[in-house]
């Protein structure tokens, strides 16, 4: 080297530079918020009968955005009735094909208003921008535009037997995917036939009711659907109104079960989609670096919060030490912050609430005496944050490897033999999903078979289709959703 | 698979060999991680920065049959200085040429942190007799050369002769004595990233100091994916055998953008450890004048034209 390279030349020493990823945060800006928000109820928002009004917060941040209606039973009885008044009034009768037009409207009125929808989405759910942006909302258009293909077509969907439709549906939707939830409801209840009631979750409202501005800037008829926020007594009014000939419910199993209760014996039609403590099954024979990355997306995709999250990893013995050490590798370069930014991996838990039940569980754990790690992030000082974690030395029996953590933490088991993994990949009063890792087509196959799970992964984790359907068993609940069998739920198979 | 782990591994660097193992490849899982590392958004103080790194690890390359000494001369007064107007800008890694032009490259560079780089055995299809391609390599290392570029015999390594394949490299290895063997895997021809990963593999066990995508010769070369594939090999490789493996990225590579991506690939796959021209190589030719002038841009804010940048 000569006197004329100054030093800004001199090569640098081994890695000295890092790469500093720019806080990159979406804009806010195409979302218009109101103060105050009411119930959608016959074509028009309508203050509740109470005019009581509740806080719904940015869990990112812990601020109110907006106020919103909290429906009661005097509410769900106008609701339901402005439903039945819509299907009886010509919504049962109108062809196919012309309630497909209303939904292939709604489908892309949804894509045209993108990216206000993920901006809302991640501002009132905290789920990272990226997912909402490349996730929820174009997989909610797909479905209505998947559900709108069918709606003249359900002649030939079951051989020999019409669909008709069974009139208003209950629809009562969780806080993780809040807008797709209302998708995967309303699109093959609306094709079927039926007029709906949905209520989404008292933390994520917001998307609901932007959707209720889609569906009446698609003309859809008034009272066709109907959207009443509100707590969970709201949710208990509308499941147990008589006006109701069919209850749908995604959420937890304890109301799940709660709702199979009021609902026997009424004759209205149920489906269930509950809890999960899906096992995440890797053979040693396995692409282990792609292995690593489905681990990550199946438990820390939308911070864990994920029915169907791969909370249980079965890895075989020969392989564990490599694959915990792939994945404490991978989760150093995980990025916790403001689920706003681009570069977001994980962003805040939904609500205070759920930030203390992943907290509680992960002290049951290290107190059970597994093994925790956490990779060593800043969370930020203000909102519900919890950094991804690891368990290993985790045994079946700990509550950690049993109960559903709903949150950010994985559970590490390990196997021998492929018998092993069926038998403890099954211990679990759940059946929602199962992922399966191995470049051995055959023993896809043969685990597939024997997993006691509705879906079932290979070399994939967390992948949406609105053709493929979606279902437990067990306390995972019944009823599927998704491609033709999607359809049932709605119809009255008559010959 | 199986072949490949029982290669005679005696001729190889000692001790670092004994049971690496290969992990497989999903296509699809790699092509998707690989698409989403290029989302990433870069922080504007870190991208002049990151400008900088694709300059100090870049191969200034040319390689045409019409090469003469006075465009090589022009090509190592680039290395030195990228930007004639701006003393600031650092030099380049390396200038890679044929070993015909190496005494004209050793002579320019003398004196400079620039490395002399030559292709030899038999570039670009490796199919040369074999001690011809020794002799060439030897001969380059003689006349300069600070780095060697050989190809992977393809030919043997796709008809399973995986020992052919590896004894090859070994020797070139020796052949290079104290000079760096890179070692272009062509995974244009490879044709899936199993044989990439497994190439990769071998090469690192025969020796390679680097194992580099491409030789820019054929239609297809580096990809994100392909980066990413060699990237955890080389991660692999380090974990099982604590040796570190250069990687150089090489074909098609145009934009200071896509340098932005492999840097991001790169640095979060191995960590900011291979963010270095040690461990890191961007060969191109056409790369350096985007890589100036977006620099060019982050300094004052507009563009230039491209007529303000020299095109050899």
């Amino acid at each position: 080297m000569t006197d004329r390279f100054s030093a800004s030349h001199e090569v640098a020493p081994t890695g000295d530079f890092s790469l500093e990823y720019a806080p990159a945060p979406e804009s806010t800006a195409p979302v218009r918020l109101a103060s105050q928000y009411g119930l959608f109820v016959g074509g028009e928002m309508v203050e509740s009968a109470s005019g009581r009004l509740v806080p719904t917060i940015n869990p990112a941040t812990g601020e109110a955005l907006a106020e919103v209606s909290v429906a009661d039973a005097a509410d769900v009885d106008r609701a339901v009735a402005a439903a039945r008044a819509a299907w009886e009034g010509g919504w049962r009768d109108l062809p196919g094909a012309e309630r497909a037009k209303y939904l292939y409207r709604v489908a892309r009125l949804l894509q045209e208003r993108a990216r206000e929808f993920a901006v809302l989405e991640t501002m009132d759910g905290g789920k990272p921008i990226r997912e909402s942006r490349d996730l929820d909302i174009p997989l909610a258009a797909a479905h209505f535009f998947y559900y709108a293909g069918w709606a003249d077509k359900l002649d030939y969907a079951f051989s020999g037997r019409r669909a008709a439709p069974l009139g208003v549906a209950a629809q009562v939707i969780p806080w993780n995917f809040p807008l797709l939830m209302a998708a995967w409801k309303l699109a093959p209840a609306l094709a079927c036939g039926n007029a709906v009631v949905l209520k989404p979750a008292p933390t994520t409202p917001l998307t609901a009711l932007l959707l209720a501005e889609v569906l009446r800037d698609a003309e859809l008829p008034p009272g066709v659907v109907n959207i009443v926020t509100g707590d969970d007594a709201a949710g208990a009014a509308l499941v147990a109104h008589p006006g109701v000939d069919k209850v749908a419910f995604t959420g937890s199993t304890e109301v799940g079960r709660a709702i199979g209760a009021e609902v026997a014996g009424t004759g209205k039609r149920l489906t269930l989609e509950l809890g999960g403590k899906a096992a995440n099954i890797v053979f040693e024979d396995a692409a282990l670096d792609q292995v690593t990355e489905g681990i990550v997306n199946g438990i820390y995709f939308n911070g864990g919060q994920v029915c169907c999250a791969g909370s249980r990893l079965l890895v075989q013995e020969t392989v564990a030490d490599t694959v915990v050490g792939k994945l404490q590798r991978r989760m150093d370069t995980l990025r916790v912050g403001d689920p706003l930014d681009k570069n977001t991996d994980i962003g805040a838990i939904n609500s205070q609430a759920q930030l203390d039940r992943i907290s509680e569980l992960v002290a049951s754990g290290v107190a059970e005496g597994a093994e925790l790690y956490t990779p060593q992030c800043v969370l930020p000082e203000r909102g519900f944050f919890h950094p991804p974690a690891l368990f290993t030395n985790v045994s079946t029996a700990h509550r950690i490897a049993q109960e559903e953590i709903f949150g950010p933490v994985l559970s590490v088991l390990t196997f021998r033999t492929a018998e092993e993994a069926v038998a403890k990949a099954n211990n679990t009063p759940y059946g929602l999903s199962a992922g399966i890792w191995t470049e051995k087509g055959s023993r896809i196959l043969w685990m597939a078979d024997r997993m006691q799970a509705g879906v079932v992964w290979a070399n994939t984790f967390n992948r949406f289709d609105p053709a493929s359907p979606f279902g437990g068993y067990r306390e995972s609940g019944y009823g599927r959703e998704g491609g033709r069998a999607g359809l049932l739920p709605y119809v009255e198979l008559v010959p | 698979m199986t072949d490949l782990l029982a290669v005679e591994t005696s001729a190889g660097p000692a001790d670092a060999v004994a049971g690496v193992r290969i992990t497989p490849v999903d296509a699809v899982g790699l092509e998707q991680r690989a698409a989403s590392l290029c989302t990433r958004s870069i922080k504007t103080s870190s991208k002049a920065d990151a400008l900088d790194l694709a300059i100090r690890v870049m191969d200034l390359t040319t390689l045409e049959g019409a090469d003469t000494p006075e465009r090589v001369q022009a090509l190592c007064t680039r290395a030195r200085h990228p930007d004639a107007a701006d003393w600031s800008v650092p030099p380049v890694a390396a200038v890679c040429v044929y070993p015909e032009l190496v005494p004209v490259a050793a002579e320019a560079l003398a004196d400079s942190p620039v490395a002399v780089a030559s292709v030899a055995g038999g570039f670009p299809a490796g199919l040369a007799p074999l001690d011809a391609r020794m002799a060439e390599i030897a001969w380059a290392v003689a006349a300069g050369a600070d780095e060697v570029d050989i190809v992977l015999n393809r030919s043997a390594f796709l008809s399973g002769r995986y020992q052919k394949a590896y004894d090859e490299i070994a020797a070139a290895k020796q052949a290079c004595g104290s000079a760096h063997l890179k070692v272009i895997l062509e995974t244009g021809e490879l044709g899936s990233y199993d044989q990439i990963r497994q190439s990769s593999m071998l090469a690192m066990v025969a020796g390679a100091d680097f194992i580099k995508t491409s030789t820019g010769k054929i239609g297809t070369s580096a990809t994100p994916a392909v980066a990413l594939c060699m990237a955890e090999a080389i991660r692999d490789m380090a974990e099982q055998t604590g040796r570190a493996v250069g990687l150089k990225l090489a074909g098609g590579i145009r934009t200071a953008k896509q340098a932005w991506h492999y840097l991001v690939i790169v640095g979060e796959t191995l960590g900011s450890g291979w963010l270095t021209p040690e461990r890191f190589r961007l060969g191109a030719s056409s790369l350096l004048n985007d890589v100036l002038m977006q620099r060019a841009k982050l300094l004052d804010g507009r563009y230039q034209r491209r007529e303000d940048f020299s095109v050899d």
